[in-house]
């Protein structure tokens, strides 16, 4: 896996520098640590760091195409290389390394931005046409892989993270932006392609750029996760389906057990790494080395489950142990990589479990990130169904007491009485609404605005959900409102947060490469087919994936009540020795001169902290959410720095 | 003592749930879930203070909004529970 970044002119005339893309590249070193390569002509450059896993002795990028008229550097994988590469060949063409990323090129040779139909992985590709002086920039379809830019003074800039962009150019403008920080502090994270900071952008997931030199920029999607066109019953039986998914499933596995170093495995414990690593080890011969977090507090930790898989399938186990002040400690550098503020601490776990990986010497696992959001195994799915059910029968004293069942594993359960269920889940409202199933969390969080500034408070909170509801309502016309949420969650939650504050900084921080056999676009796809009923069956979650897959795990974790991963937050901060950094982020002072919160209202809720007493969701996200914003304030606006090395060692190809 | 109990009330809600709001940004009669003073979780808080502060239990019965949902009816409230 690798970092990229590059420059294009598009009305600049001022000659691209490598001095510059040396610059870029330098941050992202922890993404490739393995060595460096550049391509720069007038109007253009590229550069990789590269983290060396097929193709070790060959694989240096960037990676040109016979004639040399097409150059490509790419951070990822295409899990279906050697399929392509023999079609490729078939067809005439001569490769120079055995390595996946020779196949963009060739294949974009052929059908341009067509290729990407055919690429079955995750992935950033930065691909220049030296013909057409065109830029050709991709991200994979579910977002895996991370890409920013920015077009500054006629220049575009690009970079798998934003860090490379202010780097390479110090007069690029660094201001968060208050429209994007509401978004966060209603839907956990940006709604759309707007970073948290003014003037940068990701690629959306399953979209391409064209970017000429004299010319603009062109946006395009190529494709999206087809919940909306599922709605045929094909009269499928369940065991039917079960069977297909399980065909697919293993069939991914194995393309993502390629590799030219060892391959390991997360097991949280629950289902869905479950799955992976019991796939892993009924239909591969990769030897299972697996990695999990526990945590000191009980109310997180799922040691026993995690354990009973070891036991089961025999794995070289590591487990990474977390405590209070461990999370505290180094939450200000998961933020160095987050690179936006996070309302949850979730991220810091998973960012000490792969530096366990790389202790380990591993640079790759499989994880089970995606099962929840395609297969219908979240809560929140759950709750809308339940919700849609109460309102049925809107005077029934027992329905929304079912409301209990779904929040056991949570020591404050909002659920004991049934007039404040049917308030909290707001039950009478329409289930045709577009957003029925998210609007609870988005009042909940949305209630963190008690600490905003005045200045953030007066800009108008209904704008992010606005926008929302424009990108998303002509796709969901006519969609079930499960398959409704199936989407938001899939674009929000897991492509927004999970697949990159959650899933790729954290890993790519200590160099490790995630790969996620349930989003394989087969089995996305596959998943879209199933009935809305079938995914969820009444009340059980993932009811097809774990039909599929009973006889290969231990009755116990199929039968087990789902506990969604998160790790303790404001307890991480106050719950053991408090961190110094602390009183310097939320000073009055700094949080003054930041301008999102309010002073007062935060060192209130400090107090509250410091008494240990009960602190609610909003508490909590709150707490998280500013403290995280303000070190993103201090180390990307205020004190922006880093290090650059007088010269770069270890650069393999110049260009 | 019902007004002091009023002001015990609003200065614990004004601590721990509207942290720099102004006083008049809440009435007694103000339905804390209509005005999204309180979340799930907030009930819970809620009951702490209660049990700790006025020495009492609060049942799970007694856990619904006209016990709880307002100044005024927490102040019924206490009142019924520790007369």
């Amino acid at each position: 896996m690798c970092g990229i970044a590059g420059i294009l002119n598009i009305s600049s005339d001022k000659p691209v520098k490598q001095e510059v893309l040396e610059r870029m590249i330098f941050p992202v070193t922890h993404r490739g640590p393995d060595g460096f390569g550049f391509y720069v002509g007038k109007d253009v450059g590229l550069a990789h760091a590269r983290l060396s896993i097929i193709d070790l002795e060959g694989g240096w990028q960037p990676i040109h195409n016979e004639d040399k008229t097409l150059w490509v550097i790419f951070n990822g994988e295409i899990f279906n290389y050697l399929e392509l590469r023999k079609e490729l060949e078939e067809r005439g063409h001569r490769f120079y390394t055995n390595s996946d990323t020779e196949v963009i090129v060739h294949l974009y040779e052929e059908k341009k931005e067509k290729c990407l139909d055919e690429l079955n992985g995750q992935f950033a590709i930065a691909l220049y046409d030296t013909r057409e002086k065109i830029l050709f920039l991709a991200r994979d379809r579910m977002g895996i892989r991370p890409l920013f830019y920015t077009m500054y003074k006629g220049s575009l800039y690009f970079s798998s993270e934003i860090k490379s962009l202010f780097a390479g150019n110090p007069s690029i403008p660094r201001e968060l932006n208050p429209e994007v920080l509401k978004e966060i502090f209603t839907f956990w994270m940006p709604g759309g392609s707007e970073t948290v900071f003014q003037g940068i952008s990701q690629l959306e997931p399953g979209h391409w750029a064209r970017v000429s030199v004299n010319g603009g920029i062109h946006i395009q999607e190529y494709w999206d996760i087809p919940f909306a066109a599922s709605h045929v019953d094909s009269g499928k039986k369940e065991e039917e389906y079960a069977e297909q998914l399980r065909d697919l499933l293993i069939d991914s596995v194995r393309l993502r057990l390629r590799a030219d170093v060892p391959v390991g495995a997360y097991l949280s414990g629950g289902l869905d790494s479950s799955v992976i690593t019991s796939l892993i080890h009924h239909y591969t011969d990769n030897p299972l080395k697996t990695f999990s977090v526990t945590f000191s507090d009980k109310v997180y930790d799922e040691q026993a489950e995690q354990q009973e898989m070891v036991d089961y399938l025999t794995t070289d186990h590591h487990a990474e142990h977390c405590t209070y002040e461990k999370i505290g400690q180094a939450f200000p550098e998961v933020i160095w990589h987050t690179e936006t503020p996070v309302l949850r601490t979730a991220p810091t776990p998973l960012y000490l479990l792969s530096s366990l990986v790389q202790r380990n010497k591993y640079k790759v696992v499989l994880t089970g990130e995606g099962a929840d959001e395609i297969l219908g195994g979240y809560d929140i799915f759950k709750e809308a169904k339940i919700r849609a059910f109460i309102k049925k029968n809107i005077d029934s004293e027992i329905r929304p007491l079912l409301l209990k069942r779904l929040y056991p594993y949570l020591a404050l359960s909002p659920t004991k009485s049934a007039e404040y269920s049917r308030k909290f889940f707001n039950t009478d409202a329409d289930v045709n609404e577009l957003f029925y199933a998210h609007q609870p969390r988005w009042q909940t969080t949305g209630r963190t605005a008690v600490f905003f500034s005045e200045n953030l408070k007066e800009r108008d909170s209904a704008a992010g959900i606005r926008k929302l509801e424009k990108r998303f309502a002509e796709k969901l016309d006519g969609c079930d409102f499960f398959s409704r949420a199936q989407y938001v969650e899939s674009k929000l939650l897991l492509g927004n947060y999970l697949l990159c504050s959650q899933g790729d900084r954290m890993a790519m921080a200590h160099s490790v490469e995630g790969r996620f056999p349930f989003l394989d676009h087969r089995v996305v796809e596959f998943a879209c087919t199933i009935p809305p009923h079938l995914r969820m069956k009444v009340l059980n979650e993932k009811n097809i994936l774990k039909k599929s897959m009973a006889d290969i795990l231990p009755a116990s974790i199929v039968k087990r009540k789902k506990q969604p991963y998160m790790a303790p937050d404001i307890l991480s901060f106050f719950g053991g020795k408090e961190p110094d950094y602390i009183d310097y982020y939320l000073s009055p002072a700094m949080v003054k001169e930041a301008g999102f919160f309010n002073p007062k209202a935060v060192s209130r809720l400090m107090s509250k902290c410091r008494k240990k007493s009960r602190q609610g969701f909003r508490e909590n996200m709150a707490f998280v959410g500013m403290l995280s914003t303000q070190i993103v304030y201090d180390k990307f606006v205020r004190n922006f720095q880093v290090v650059q090395p007088e010269k770069l060692d270890n650069i393999k190809i110049i260009s | 003592m019902s007004e002091d109990i009023i002001k015990q009330i609003r200065s614990f809600i004004f601590e721990n749930f509207l942290f720099d709001a102004d006083d008049d940004s809440l009435k007694n009669d103000d339905s804390f879930l209509e005005q999204g003073v309180i979340d799930s979780t907030g009930v819970l808080e809620l009951v702490d203070w209660l049990e700790e502060t006025f020495d009492m239990k609060v049942e799970d019965e007694e856990l619904i909004p006209e016990n709880l949902d307002s100044v005024n009816r927490l102040s019924s409230f206490i009142a019924k529970k520790t007369q």
